[in-house]
């Protein structure tokens, strides 16, 4: 059946403040004592107001425009009343029907197609975060719950798009772009496991013949890349199961379970609370100037299309390589810097690529927090074009890097693997190869091109691979020829 | 018999959004009441107000922020200090299912 | 003369003089306190051994020639303002406990300033109401007649004023919290312009309408405590950068030519006469004092009071929901069941009063009545905050009663929830376009001997004039204002 997926995000980022958006709380909450980060403003507590980071709308803003939103002048704070014990106030400050930013877009390019598209961007708007639950099982059910609101009040800005994602291909695409963005802002980190970006998912199916919209499901608890690829996936199939079985979609909240790999219903549309939205009285509103915009504007640091374009046109790099090299802004950084003072650009990007990534993703570490530096790294890559050592014992000694920390220098001479530069030591091995493989030396003398390349081989043994191939090969050539 | 705005089922399900427990017998006396005060407030429906602009705030619009810079938190203990359901360092709720 | 008599003027005098100790006029106080507070009930909490102790250290400072500006100046506060390790409780069993961690910035700066917080005065709970009666724990009674209430919700700082049990107190106003029982316990009040005075630690009940006000026995007595109290709060978003006059100053004019508006709407026919009378008669004098006196119209009036109780309890509902038993104040929790916890917490903790504003409060912003109410009531609260500059164009002041009714008599009013609204009808008003207003006693009615206030309201930030012309009043009021509630009980 040719019906067509709609999809809509909305993605919760949390700014890069260091304290909290309506009071000097630290936000470096994470891993940290349970409510050690909190006052009575995030607490709470009666008689407590709310007073506005400014970062954090400078953060918003630009985040905002990087998004090519319009920012609106005249913002107002509202209060969205529920009762949930993370909530402490029993409201949440938040912004309703004068958000920060609206009608911007993102453009995205997924790796099967050849064109790039826009994603419509709805609005973008400030709020506060929530504490964080922890549920205690006894006999399978949640006996207790326990709350933490070193969380509450961490800056958020709500991203919403328009409905124009149309797989979850493009959805991903969609956030990576994003988180690669929020980072290059250096607004958030972007982590999803973390939970410093967070994204909903609003899903439904198009009737192809008649153009019809079908009833959308809200999609929550998705914690990963993978897991909102699996998510969406697993509604997709399952709206697009029900249609075809002439059932009905129920517009209703679902949840991803992780460990069943279904979406499990959450509440139906009838449950939805009222949220008695109205003005937040103990915020005035607040006015963004068009100079306050542009001193923002003016300041956008590159991001990461255009440091796609200068790693090609500076670093001559192919598409492929820049591309990803500039996706997560930190291993960017991490090119540059070693591409500073070293210039065999396309060698540095493979071993990144390559080796590096490797590496730290079989130990799970950031690449910011890598064991060989950029200047660690270069040192290697200098040792295999000045001929110190070959590219295969340099794989060997970047283990031994990575693992150890030492320099490359070190390890190569503790190891005693430079290479053999010495022609006599290695016309040594040659006259015994020669010697012990008359029958090669025959093959190849009669003809047989290919034969040579098992006595290079041969030497290569011998020397453990610390002869340079090509002058073993030209070497063979001299003495076979000389015979 | 003046006119009834709410009924008690109304009143019923406003106490569960604002989670006022009300049993029976509160839930018929407050609706009789808060009738009569809508029915007061029903008094601003004379007036025509489609042109004017609503006041949300009070107070001179300014430009009031705080600054990046981390000031101090309340200790765990008084934090958690104003209540007896706490829980190794948290603070306790029912099961939340 | 018993140093608990002292108006905070002569206090100051005293002490600068030498003739008097902080400790002297403390123990005076908690004596009478002692004496009559079992009957006239203005205290929630005594915070007596920490002022005496607290008296001697300022005492010792003074002997030493360091005199800090309130020199040790002792000082009651609404139980709704927050005080650091001082049980606050809005006189709700929802709190009946809670020791906040913190101090409200208005008793921040009077500590600062050398004032002595002797305790926490009884209110309406959570400030709702025009009587007193909606405390959780106690009634407080009027001293000039037992049988009646002190007015609320500010009624147990108003009654504690008037019977020396503090030299002043603060209290708060959202509706005429401060103005109505200061009107019915025959003593001063002011509720400054709105921002003038920063909310932090005020116990919110409706944000865009409260501010802390002073309740005193004089005029600059309130412009003493002005001065030490108001100005911008970096912690209130809406405290305002207005800078602080030296308000004593303002005390010290006449008021020839100023020009005085008199609302005929303030006239009504809901307007008890004995009440009327002394209003009139003090308008006279104002007149004599070289006022020029005319009537003016505030059209919209009719429209601000149910405007502004739809306001106000919406704003409650929502400050008010903060109260769910979680991480302070009571809980109620016997089943293990979330939902049954908020409802019976909740339930159980805020009495009928509170109970039916935060219903009618919700109700108001429910998505299906948003526009018919809450919305129009703000743009209804445009039109009143019009009608007030419109006459602020062509007056200084304007001039009418504080309440409609004297102070009535205990439970006459307790079954009329109408009632608990319509005590606030002249001063509400003044909240919903956040102007400044005073409350001085202009006399008695003849009848009864009950105290009536004169309201006095000015443009925003005009609260020097307003004080300019009550000290006026009050010198010109002498013979009355001599008058004490019998209280040898």
């Amino acid at each position: 059946m040719g019906n067509d997926t709609v999809i809509g995000l909305e993605i919760h980022v949390q700014l890069l403040t260091k304290t909290k958006i309506f009071c000097n709380c630290s936000t470096d909450y994470f891993d940290q004592e349970p409510n050690s980060h909190t006052c009575p403003v995030c607490l709470g507590l009666p008689g407590s107001l709310p007073v506005l980071n400014k970062k954090a709308v400078d953060f918003a803003i630009l985040t905002a425009l990087a998004l090519n939103c319009h920012i609106n002048e005249s913002n107002i704070f509202h209060r969205k009343n529920y009762f949930y014990p993370d909530l402490p106030k029993a409201y949440q400050i938040s912004q309703f029907d004068r958000p920060l930013a609206e009608n911007g877009f993102l453009e995205i390019r997924t790796e099967k197609s050849a064109e790039s598209r826009n994603i419509r961007i709805n609005r973008a708007h400030m709020e506060e975060d929530a504490g964080k639950l922890i549920h205690l099982e006894r006999d399978g059910k949640t006996s207790s719950s326990l709350v933490d609101y070193n969380r509450s009040g961490i800056p958020l800005l709500e991203i919403v798009t328009e409905p124009d994602i149309q797989s979850s291909e493009e959805a991903i695409v969609f956030l990576q772009t994003l988180r690669s963005i929020v980072q290059y802002l250096g607004v958030c980190d972007g982590n999803l496991e973390r939970g410093s970006m967070r994204c909903d998912a609003n899903i439904s199916i198009r009737n192809k013949e008649n153009g019809e919209l079908g009833t959308k499901t809200e999609l929550k608890n998705m914690n990963s890349f993978r897991a909102i690829r699996q998510a969406l996936d697993f509604e997709i199939t399952r709206q697009r199961r029900l249609i075809e079985q002439g059932g009905k979609v129920l517009q209703e909240t679902r949840r991803w379970d992780e460990s069943s790999g279904k979406t499990v219903f959450m509440r139906s549309k009838e449950e939805a609370l009222d949220y008695r939205y109205f003005p937040e009285p103990d915020l005035l509103p607040l006015f963004i100037s068009q100079s306050w915009i542009e001193s923002i504007e003016n300041n956008i640091p590159e991001l990461p299309d255009e440091r796609k374009e200068r790693f090609m046109k500076d670093y001559k790099l192919p598409h492929y390589d820049a591309n990803r090299l500039v996706e997560v802004k930190p291993l960017g950084d991490y090119f540059e810097r070693a591409a500073k003072n070293y210039n065999n650009y396309k060698q540095l990007a493979n071993w990144i690529l390559g080796e590096l990534l490797c590496y730290l993703g079989q130990e799970n570490i950031d690449i910011d927090k890598s064991p060989i530096t950029p200047v660690a790294l270069i040192e290697l890559l200098e040792l295999i074009d000045r001929g110190v050592i070959s590219g295969k014992i340099a794989k060997n000694i970047f283990e031994e890097m990575f693992k150890t920390g030492q320099s490359a220098a070190l390890l190569v001479e503790k190891s005693g693997s430079t290479q053999i530069s010495n022609k006599e030591e290695i016309d040594d091995i040659i006259e015994k190869v020669v010697r012990d493989n008359c029958e090669t030396v025959q093959d190849y003398i009669s003809g047989k091109e290919k034969a040579i390349h098992f006595l290079v081989g041969q030497v290569m043994r011998y020397t453990k691979g610390r002869a340079q191939p090509d002058m073993v090969l030209s070497l063979l050539r001299e003495r076979i020829d000389k015979t | 018999m003046s006119k009834q705005i709410v009924t008690e089922k109304d009143v019923g399900y406003i106490a569960k959004l604002a989670k006022i427990g009300l049993n029976k017998r509160e839930k018929e006396l407050y609706s009789g009441q808060i009738n009569d005060i809508l029915l007061f407030f029903a008094r601003i429906k004379e007036l025509n107000t489609e042109q004017i602009e609503p006041t949300f705030f009070e107070g001179t619009p300014s430009q009031h922020f705080h600054e990046d810079v981390v000031m101090p938190s309340l200790p765990q203990n008084i934090a958690l200090g104003m209540t007896g359901c706490r829980e190794d360092g948290y603070f306790e709720v029912p099961g939340i299912l | 003369m018993p140093l608990n008599e002292l108006s905070v003027v002569d206090y100051l005098n005293k002490m600068n003089n030498r003739e008097i100790s902080a400790e002297q006029v403390l123990k005076d106080i908690f004596n009478q306190i002692d004496r009559i507070d079992k009957t006239v009930k203005s205290y929630l909490y005594l915070n007596k051994e920490e002022a005496l102790s607290e008296a001697k250290k300022i005492d010792q400072k003074i002997k030493n020639n360091d005199i800090p500006p309130l020199a040790g100046l002792p000082v009651a506060i609404n139980d709704n303002i927050c005080t650091g390790g001082m049980e606050t409780t809005a006189a709700s069993r929802i709190l009946k406990g809670f020791i906040p961690p913190y101090d409200a910035t208005v008793i921040k700066r009077i500590k600062d300033a050398g004032g002595i917080i002797i305790g926490k005065t009884n209110l309406d709970e959570f400030a709702m109401g025009i009587s007193n009666e909606n405390s959780a724990f106690q009634i407080t009674l009027n001293p000039w007649d037992r049988t009646r209430v002190p007015g609320g919700a500010s009624g147990g700082s108003a009654a504690a004023v008037a019977a020396d049990e503090t030299l002043i107190a603060l209290g708060t106003d959202t509706g005429g919290s401060v103005r109505l029982p200061a009107s019915f316990c025959g003593i001063s009040a002011i509720k400054p312009t709105y921002g003038r005075i920063s909310r932090y630690g005020v116990i919110g009940c409706a944000s865009s309408l409260e501010q802390i006000g002073i309740m005193g026995k004089g005029i600059k007595d309130l412009a003493i405590l002005m001065n030490v109290i108001s100005g911008y709060d970096e912690l209130d978003s809406t405290s305002s950068h207005i800078s602080t006059p030296d308000f004593l100053l303002s005390c010290r004019e006449g008021i020839n030519n100023l020009k005085f508006g008199i609302p005929k709407e303030f006239f009504s026919q809901d307007l008890d006469r004995g009440v009327k009378e002394k209003v009139i008669d003090s308008i006279n004098r104002i007149s004599q004092l070289g006022g020029k006196i005319e009537e003016v119209s505030l059209p919209n009036m009719e429209y601000a009071l149910p405007a502004y109780s739809i306001i106000a309890m919406a704003e409650a509902s929502s400050n008010l929901a903060k109260f769910d038993g979680i991480s302070y104040g009571l809980r109620i929790e016997d089943s293990g069941d979330l939902e049954e916890m908020y409802l019976k917490t909740r339930g159980s903790g805020f009495g009928a009063e509170v109970i039916r504003r935060i219903l009618l409060g919700t109700y108001v912003l429910t998505s299906n009545h948003y526009e018919d109410y809450y919305l129009k009531a703000q743009k209804i609260r445009s039109l009143i905050k019009k009608d007030f500059e419109n006459v602020f164009k062509k007056f200084d002041l304007l001039i009418g009663p504080a309440s409609p009714v004297p102070p009535f008599k205990l439970g006459e009013k307790e079954d009329e929830p109408l009632a608990q609204i319509l005590a606030e009808i002249y001063t509400s008003p003044v909240n919903m376009a956040g102007l400044p207003a005073i409350s001085i006693n202009c006399g008695f009615t003849e009848k009864e001997r009950l105290p009536v206030g004169l309201q006095i309201i000015g443009p925003p930030f005009q609260e020097e004039k307003i004080l300019r012309v009550a000290y006026n009043l009050e010198q010109e009021l002498k013979e009355i204002n001599s008058v004490k509630p019998d209280l040898s009980f």
